[in-house]
């Protein structure tokens, strides 16, 4: 774990680059996130995938699966590609301030 | 009399038979058991089918064999659960009223999910091993083959028994260098995941025995569809790779009573408290094997090691007490590697596989994520386990928590 200033705020984030606290998220660390990941602009398309991960992870306290942002977010598999290219549940789930998608075992 | 309903009477739902009419009071407890299968099949044995290694009658046995006499088993499909209101209909037109349910209905194939899986091809030149059925259409197929591409193809996490399709692919790699022609057949292990398996240490070797054995890895492929015309499958990014023969594990669902009453995530799986196995929802509701949404691998023997711990927790429940044990995700699986060797990998939510010597430390016999003969002949033995002590709920010589000792970091 190590401290890191993401858009003028002190956040800690965990080896990979994941935020370990997703209270510390911000509109504003998701646009550096991006950035970060070769996302220039987030569009209004992002924000909807941002904005149900952060609160289905709320409600459920895991990172919503590919499945569950299709069955249960309405968001098509093929358009997350699109918006979050190679690997859209880890991107957007770093994006949206969260942990590292749990991977199954 | 208080009533204990268990639904399923796959690896699960029946050790949990076999260890509550042991450990309740019959004099106040009836159980039943409801399935609407009359065979058990034992699953791992699915993987040697292919090969001829087993055939249908070494993996098929009657479920009333396995049910104590105890035991009302009521062969029919179960149509609903109304949790709300304590009953159960089966599709006998029976409804069940219960004091306490366990549920241990399993997961099972769902290939229509994937767009252009079951069309054509399904049974031509697309094949799946996870049922008796479908193992045994591979077993045909591959006897006349003359080689080819073999594409085997992870639809989608979580799948049960998650080393099948490693396993299967070094069984094939023997199994067609035994037929002569192994270097007519190329195999690639396509997959959803970053690398081979999931847990890093494990992954990491398992990969080496990929490339060892001229096995190609393709990750992070995320299926969309099959391409029958054209003999490949395509990922949501755009990427393809074609086959002649696709053995797919499509995607892993909860059984359909479990949607159809409302009580599964997206996949049909139930929201399960991960150390105690309440459901998170209802209080007399409890959830093992595969039925659950636990982040634990989908294995019978992660199953056994629940029963243990349900057992108590139960016991304990309808006591009135706090439920004081605690599930850990212990997984314990042995890996078939071909030639008559194995490799054995265990570990917990928190412990990914590590190297060692299982189960006494330093002694062994059988050797963690190391590939022995040894190991192959636990994962043979483990049929005759299954069989003779697992079902019936009886000790096995392996903790139930996971321990570190004999492992190295
Ligand atoms: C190819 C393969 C290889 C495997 N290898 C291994 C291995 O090496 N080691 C290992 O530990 N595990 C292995 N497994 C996994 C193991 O078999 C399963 O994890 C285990 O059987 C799960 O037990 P369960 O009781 O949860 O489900 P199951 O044993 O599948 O039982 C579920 C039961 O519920 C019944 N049911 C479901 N829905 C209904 C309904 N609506 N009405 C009536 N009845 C219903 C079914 O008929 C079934 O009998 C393997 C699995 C496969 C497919």
């Amino acid at each position: 774990m190590q401290t890191k200033e993401i858009a003028g705020k002190q956040v800690q984030v965990d080896e990979d680059g994941f935020l370990v606290n997703p209270n510390d998220w911000t509109r504003e660390i998701a646009q550096a996130l991006a950035a970060e990941q070769g996302i220039d602009v987030l569009t209004e398309a992002h924000w909807r995938v941002i904005e149900f991960m952060r609160a289905d992870f709320a409600e459920k306290g895991a990172v919503p699966t590919i499945r569950r942002l299709s069955k249960v977010g309405g968001i098509e598999t093929k358009e997350l590609y699109e918006l979050f290219p190679n690997g859209p549940a880890k991107k957007a789930a770093r994006i949206a301030g969260l942990g590292k998608p749990q991977g199954c075992v | 009399m208080k009533k204990l309903l268990i639904l399923g009477g796959g690896t699960a739902g029946t050790i949990m038979a076999n260890k509550l009419s042991q450990h309740l009071n019959l004099d106040q407890w009836t159980i039943t058991l409801v399935d609407s299968d009359p065979v058990h099949y034992y699953q791992p044995g699915f993987l040697f089918i292919p090969f001829g290694i087993y055939g249908r009658n070494d993996i098929v046995k009657p479920k009333r064999d396995f049910i104590p006499s105890q035991v009302e088993l009521i062969l029919s499909e179960i149509q609903f659960i109304e949790p709300e209101r304590n009953r159960v209909k089966l599709a006998n037109n029976q409804v069940l009223q219960y004091d306490e349910l366990i549920i241990a209905t399993g997961s099972h194939l769902a290939p229509e999910e994937t767009e252009g899986l079951v069309g054509d091809g399904w049974n031509k030149t697309i094949f799946e091993f996870y049922t008796s059925k479908g193992a045994c259409n591979l077993q045909k197929f591959l006897k006349h083959w003359a080689g080819g591409r073999l594409v085997l193809n992870v639809v989608e996490m979580p799948i049960k028994c998650p080393v099948a399709p490693l396993e299967f692919l070094f069984l094939a790699d023997w199994w067609f260098t035994e037929q002569g022609i192994r270097d007519k057949v190329e195999l690639t292990f396509v997959t959803p995941l970053p690398g081979a398996f999931t847990k890093p240490k494990a992954s990491q070797i398992l990969a080496d025995f990929l490339s060892k054995k001229n096995i190609q890895l393709v990750p992070e492929f995320n299926i969309e569809k099959v391409d029958a015309d054209k003999s490949r499958i395509v990922s949501y990014d755009g990427k393809h790779v074609d086959y002649d023969v696709l053995v797919t594990v499509p995607t892993n669902m909860g059984s359909e009573v479990i949607g159809r009453s409302g009580m599964g995530d997206e996949l049909n799986f139930i929201p399960t408290d991960k150390h105690t196995l309440q459901s998170r929802k209802y209080e007399n509701v409890f959830v093992i094997g595969d039925a659950s949404d636990l982040p634990s691998s989908k294995a019978g023997s992660v199953a056994h090691f629940q029963a243990d711990i349900l057992t108590e927790n139960f016991l304990r429940h309808i006591e009135g007490l706090p439920m004081v044990e605690k599930f850990d995700g212990h997984a314990n699986c042995f890996i078939e590697s071909g030639f008559g060797k194995g490799l054995l990998i265990d570990f917990n939510y928190d412990i990914e596989p590590l190297p060692g010597k299982f189960p006494l430390p330093g002694i062994g016999p059988f050797s963690l994520l190391q590939e022995t003969q040894m190991n192959h002949w636990g994962k043979m033995m483990f049929r005759w386990v299954y069989w003779n002590l697992l079902l019936k709920g009886a000790a096995l010589p392996i903790e139930t928590q996971m321990t570190m000792a004999g492992k190295q970091r």
